[in-house]
């Protein structure tokens, strides 16, 4: 990267972001953009890029090709993918062996690849650009659409697209008085799961008398199968910055902390590297761009407590203590990190802040419902056929996101439910697909928007299940400082699990619903407050399949394994030898082009050989009269 | 002077009182488990909880760490008070079903059935122990380990601690482990003898540790005893 030189004055930073703009303009260079985030990674992006740079060295092309290495650009189930610019071709699931082909077919000849397109899982049809694939088409992307423009490790591709633009108009034309409405008048409100409204949070913090104010960016997340905050801070460090210097700005504060969980090293490397830069290059320190501002950040990180997430704990656990919620108020805004006020936003709400003053607060309003303004990143993962970060206008309904933009559920399956905000969320049915997202709706349907994770699950998948897994989830990660959280998780899950292993009994429900309302009402802090959320909302909607597990002793989805048993099914079987072989216990007997058959005494009831069944002749049976339950719970 | 009401009555609580401090102070009586006035405030029990606010929007708060505000209206006892006091009760029964502390609250709240497995983990997590070590002992020997439902309290790395004087602190505030309840015998993990009119532990017991807090207040179980001894030849 180039040497960074120290920017002195506003009319400096303008003159810098416009040489940079007509730099990237001027630029008639081939680009080869390719996503490398976490996921990207995982699934191989660094060799795909290893054999690119190879082959772009072997055809000595060093000047005519160029590769920008870049965050997540959301659509997962396409990682590792390349847009090749000046055609702007989408390349999905590139393998390293493709490297050469890439360089010699379409950047030397101009021609696309066939084989590299991405396919439509439901009509079939490639499409050769990221704006004709359905994932892309209904979602506005305002905070993660740059991800996939700029290198997140050089602060100049961020000014080149216009970065740091915001700062300098609020530095140049505002006064804090001015931002604060500002920001009330967008309509933000935090996307952490709790919904404040950013511009209220801000302005008692502005009030409150105090020589040393606090801000900190919240980017402990930690809800299974949620990552958009990850996606942010590794593609685009420096919007999180450019939104938290303004904040500083707005509220006064002297410091700030981005508080990241160790489990995302990549997360931590890129915002690290970046407010080095922005250190380096005059954005932070004092007296930034010749004005009297003065602030600077500081890496604080989380070592994956999920409570930490909760703003008093994750004060508590930067200040050097145990990670454990205390009562508020006093609101940190009052009284936060070491007594002194403290302003905690999530990651996108950062994020968003930026985009609030270069375009104007109308604007933004304009976008979303009455209550919720502006866009919210899920992540769409579970049985959906495209997986990924999806950026959305609020008030979008479910369906859209699950059918138009997710493109729907695999394999012919139908549609079960949908679990919204995290393990503190519930799992909405069917019948709420038409239910717009926003924070007040998902509230009023019995889940919650939390941070943006959106788990999509099948006919195949049993509620009862899904409870028990997340109930696991919250005893485990539950502080277990009050009695509520800590007694009230565990006896749950502890129900749950009994009514899923075939020893739940009349009364259960009863005393399940009890206890969840209970833990719900007097728990200290959100994470008890919502820990009965997914017990609730399953009961809520699918309380049939409790009573069926603890009635009928039958898991309708035939998924737990006390609770079904698979047989052969003898005038489908061939004969095939496929559920024998992959069967790791040996509990198939059976010879070739003869009906086998399932020892039930060795099986383990993995599924292996349902899934190797070509025939369908494999199947889930419940299990009948095989348990006598005497006088209620064994365990 | 901070006005605001409790139980529909107006009182008044000197700035940095919490709820608990002035329901106290007016002789208002709020359970209590973790709560020691030589101790920082810690709201873990839950026990002390209170309805703060009114309407849709009213909630429990635990009133021990809740510091007074004007205007602030309070409720004791309601319905969705009690019902979790209850539960709470239950929850640290089914941990410790040995501490009398903690079947004297059931008996006292009614909690007459454990709806859940008891652990016998003789302990309930409430922290007192931990907190007098380090506040009132200076030593800070012994703290929390783990989280969740592996939470236990230890010493450093569970080795012996150099810090520890032996000094019994913990041991002495313990609500779990200090006083066994070994009277009853009961079938059940209920206790709830102090419910009938012949508590099996007087038997037990020099001192009456009676969940009326004061011997003989109602009378009941001294005069039944007393009647017993006479009665032995």
């Amino acid at each position: 990267m180039r040497r960074i030189k120290k920017i002195k004055s506003l009319k400096e930073l303008e003159a810098v972001i416009e040489k940079e703009t007509e730099l990237r303009k001027s630029d008639t260079r081939a680009v080869l953009t390719v996503s490398a985030g976490t996921c990207g990674q995982a699934r191989g992006s660094l060799k795909v890029i290893d054999s690119l740079k190879t082959a772009i060295k072997k055809g000595n092309l060093e000047d005519k090709v160029k590769i920008r290495v870049t965050g997540c650009h959301g659509f997962c189930e396409a990682e590792p993918n390349i847009i090749i610019h000046p055609h702007d071709l989408f390349y999905q699931k590139v393998d390293p062996k493709n490297g050469k082909d890439i360089i010699d077919q379409t950047i030397l000849k101009n021609k696309v690849i066939d084989s590299l397109l991405f396919v439509d899982p439901n009509t079939g049809e490639k499409a050769a650009q990221e704006s004709e694939i359905s994932f892309y088409k209904k979602q506005k992307r305002l905070v993660l659409g740059d991800n996939a423009l700029i290198d997140p490790t050089d602060i100049f591709d961020y000014l080149s697209i216009g970065g740091y633009r915001s700062l300098l108009k609020v530095l140049e034309t505002m006064t804090p008085e001015e931002v604060i409405p500002a920001v009330k008048k967008s309509g933000l409100r935090g996307r952490g799961g709790a919904g404040f409204p950013t511009g209220t949070k801000w302005e008692i913090a502005r009030k409150v008398k105090g020589d040393i104010k606090y801000i900190i960016c919240n980017a402990d997340e930690g809800d299974p199968g949620a990552y958009m905050d990850r996606s942010l801070l590794e593609g685009n460090p420096h919007r999180v910055l450019e939104g938290m210097i303004i904040g500083a700005f707005a509220i006064g504060a002297t410091e700030g902390y981005v508080y990241v969980r160790d489990e995302y090293p990549l997360a931590v490397k890129n915002i690290t590297l970046a407010i080095n830069q922005a250190r380096k290059i005059g954005l932070l320190g004092k007296k930034i761009l010749g004005t009297k501002l003065n602030f600077d950040i500081h890496i604080a990180k989380g070592a994956g407590a999920f409570v930490c997430g909760e703003e008093t704990a994750l004060i508590a656990s930067i200040e050097g203590r145990v990670g454990e919620p205390r009562q508020r108020p006093p609101f940190p805004a009052i009284k936060g990190l070491w007594g002194k006020p403290t302003t905690i936003n999530n990651v996108e709400t950062w994020g968003n802040v930026p985009i609030i003053i270069q375009k104007g607060a109308e604007w933004y309003s304009q976008i979303g419902t009455d209550g919720s303004k502006g866009t919210k990143i899920f992540s769409l993962v579970g049985k959906i056929n495209n997986t990924g970060l999806v950026e959305v206008p609020m008030g979008i309904t479910l369906r859209e996101i699950i059918f138009d933009i997710g493109g729907g559920i695999p394999g012919e399956k139908a549609f079960k439910a949908v679990q919204t905000g995290g393990p503190s969320g519930g799992c909405l049915p069917a019948e709420m697909l038409d239910l717009p997202i926003d924070y007040e709706s998902l509230t009023k349907a019995g889940s919650i928007m939390g941070s943006g994770g959106m788990i999509v699950m099948d006919e195949k998948t049993c509620m009862v299940d899904v409870a028990k897994y997340f109930l696991n989830f919250l005893r485990d990660e539950s502080c277990g400082k009050c009695v509520s959280c800590r007694e009230g998780t565990q006896r749950m899950w502890e129900i749950v699990k009994n009514i899923s292993e075939g020893y739940g009994k009349e009364g259960d429900l009863e005393l399940l619903e009890e206890l969840a309302k209970i833990v719900k009402d007097a728990s200290l802090c959100g994470l008890g407050q919502t820990a009965s959320n997914p017990v609730l909302s399953t009961l809520r909607y699918f309380r049939d399949e409790y009573e069926a597990h603890i009635k009928e002793k039958r898991c309708p989805a035939g998924v737990c394994i006390n609770l079904i048993r698979y047989v052969v099914i003898p005038e489908k079987c061939t004969g095939c030898l496929a559920c024998k072989n992959a069967c790791p216990q040996d509990a198939i007997r059976g010879v070739i082009r003869g009906v086998h058959l399932i020892e039930q005494n060795k099986c383990i009831k993995c599924g292996a050989c349902l899934e190797a069944c070509k025939f369908e002749a494999v199947e889930t049976q419940r299990e009948e009269a095989i348990r006598i339950v005497e006088g209620g719970t064994e365990k | 002077m901070i006005t605001f009401k409790m139980n529909g009555l107006e009182v008044q609580a000197e700035e940095g009182w919490t709820v608990f401090e002035t329901a106290k102070f007016y002789g208002l009586e709020i359970p209590h488990l973790c709560y020691n006035s030589g101790l920082s405030v810690y709201g873990g029990c839950r026990l002390c909880l209170v309805e703060i606010g009114e309407g849709p929007k009213a909630k429990l708060v635990s009133s021990c760490t809740y510091s007074v505000e004007e205007g602030l209206v309070v409720h004791t006892d309601t319905k969705r008070v009690i019902e979790a006091r209850r539960m709470m009760i239950e929850l640290m029964l089914s941990t410790a079903p040995y501490s009398k502390k903690i079947q004297d609250l059931a008996s006292k709240f009614g909690v007459t059935q454990l709806r859940f497995k008891p652990r016998n983990e003789e302990c309930v997590y409430c922290g007192l122990c931990v907190r007098m070590c380090d506040e009132q002992m200076n030593a800070r020997a012994i703290g929390f380990q783990n989280r969740g439902y592996k939470r236990k309290i230890s010493t450093p790395f569970d080795i012996k601690s150099e810090e520890c004087r032996l000094c019994g602190g913990c041991i002495y505030i313990c609500p779990a482990c200090s006083l066994r309840c070994q009277g009853p015998q009961a079938d059940t993990d209920v206790c709830n003898a102090c419910l009938t009119l012949d508590p099996s532990c007087l038997e037990y017991y020099d001192e009456l540790q009676c969940w009326m807090y004061d011997a003989g207040r109602c009378g009941t179980c001294v005069r039944e005893k007393n009647e017993k001894d006479k009665a032995r030849p």
